[in-house]
């Protein structure tokens, strides 16, 4: 039970780093393009991992095996590429970029 | 696209998106968290109910021309590419010398025409090193993707290409 | 040991909150804003699973799904809103 114990406290500490990796992302970086990377990626493992534990911890509490914080892991990974997609339009339609060099004309 | 040019008994009328009924019954038994009979019948009753019904907006479906491929991708590639990206994403956001970073926009040509294998493609550049898809062109031929720091245009275009795209190409076959 | 992993934990994601919420009170522009808010949904996420952790109660799990779902719709209407002026065409 130790055993389990380290493994959802290592992957719930880790996970929150991440999304506190994100965050301090979305705090510091200059400019909207490089603020989207941090919640896009490093959130969504950090959140998906905390979910992945969460499964793991109800698992081992002996009324069987408990999967659907899966489900919560499975739905951030396929959304989150789909809003910053959203975002990104969002911003170049309002001209937020600096840089229009490598955008070919449309 | 539409049901009725179809014989009355075939596959293609009643289960027009196998892989989507046997997702839809997997993703009813996880939400409702436990395995039992009634709980089977009512998620293949779902799985074959909501494809019949959203027919319409998936006019194709994807073929997988080798699945064996698509699982080592995915199990290979793409999970260990996030991780390798979560750790890089994490390394940038925390250096000291923020200013020192180049973000920069690159326009990927595409070779697939294929609508959902596009979108996939996108999500995978998502998820996966320093690069977020922002836009594609409205020929389709172009995708235009934001990268946190790329020092060399060409290279990061290169292994978009050949690392995503291409197994991507002969995946779906298109 | 989980007590204090879950409190570390939760502290690290109040931390990632407020950084939020300086962004979204902050961004220079709506996309800043709804980026902010977005981030905002997922950690909150995180806040669920760590109560439900912590009370070792699954009743948490449907309103953090919940919020996952609510979370994505209102990302991509506002963002959709902002491109084009109109959520549905």
């Amino acid at each position: 039970m130790v055993v389990v114990e380290c493994i959802i406290s290592f992957f719930l500490i880790l996970g929150a780093f991440f999304a506190l990796t994100g965050s301090i992302g979305l705090y510091r970086m200059t400019n909207f393009f490089t603020r989207l990377h941090g919640p896009t990626k490093a959130t969504t493992l950090g959140v998906g991992s905390m979910a992945l534990a969460s499964a793991v911890y109800f698992s081992f509490q002996g009324n069987g095996i408990s999967l659907h914080e899966v489900l919560i892991t499975l739905f951030l990974f396929i959304t989150a590429p789909v809003s910053a997609h959203f975002l990104a339009k969002a911003a170049l339609h309002l001209r937020m970029h600096k840089n229009t060099e490598a955008l070919p004309p449309r | 696209m539409h049901n009725h040019k179809k014989p009355f008994l075939s596959a293609q009328r009643w289960l027009p998106h196998p892989l989507m009924t046997l997702m839809l019954i997997i993703i009813w038994l996880l939400l409702v968290n436990a395995i039992s009979f009634g709980h089977i019948i009512l998620g293949i009753l779902f799985g074959v109910a909501i494809p019949w019904f959203t027919n319409r907006f998936w006019p194709e479906r994807p073929k997988i021309a080798k699945p064996v491929q698509l699982v080592r991708f995915f199990f290979g590639t793409f999970l260990r590419d996030i991780i390798v990206a979560n750790l890089n994403v994490v390394r940038l956001t925390l250096q000291s010398d923020i200013s020192q970073l180049q973000p920069e926009f690159i326009a990927v040509p595409l070779d697939i025409a294929d609508q959902m294998v596009i979108s996939i493609l996108a999500s995978v550049i998502s998820l996966t090193p320093g690069t977020v898809s922002a836009e594609i062109t409205l020929d389709r031929r172009v995708l235009i993707v934001h990268g946190l720091d790329i020092p060399d245009q060409k290279a990061a275009v290169r292994t978009i290409k050949t690392r995503y795209e291409a197994p991507l190409k002969e995946i779906f076959s298109c | 040991m989980l007590n204090i992993a879950v409190i570390i934990a939760f502290t690290l994601i109040v931390i990632a909150q407020v950084l939020n919420l300086y962004r979204l009170f902050n961004g220079p522009s709506l996309p800043d804003r709804i980026l902010a808010l977005d981030n905002m949904y997922i950690d909150a996420i995180a806040l669920f699973i760590l109560v439900g952790i912590h009370f070792s109660s699954k009743a948490y799990f449907e309103a953090a799904l919940i919020i996952a779902v609510m979370g994505f719709i209102s990302t991509v209407a506002t963002s959709k809103y902002l491109t084009r002026g109109d959520i549905l065409e």
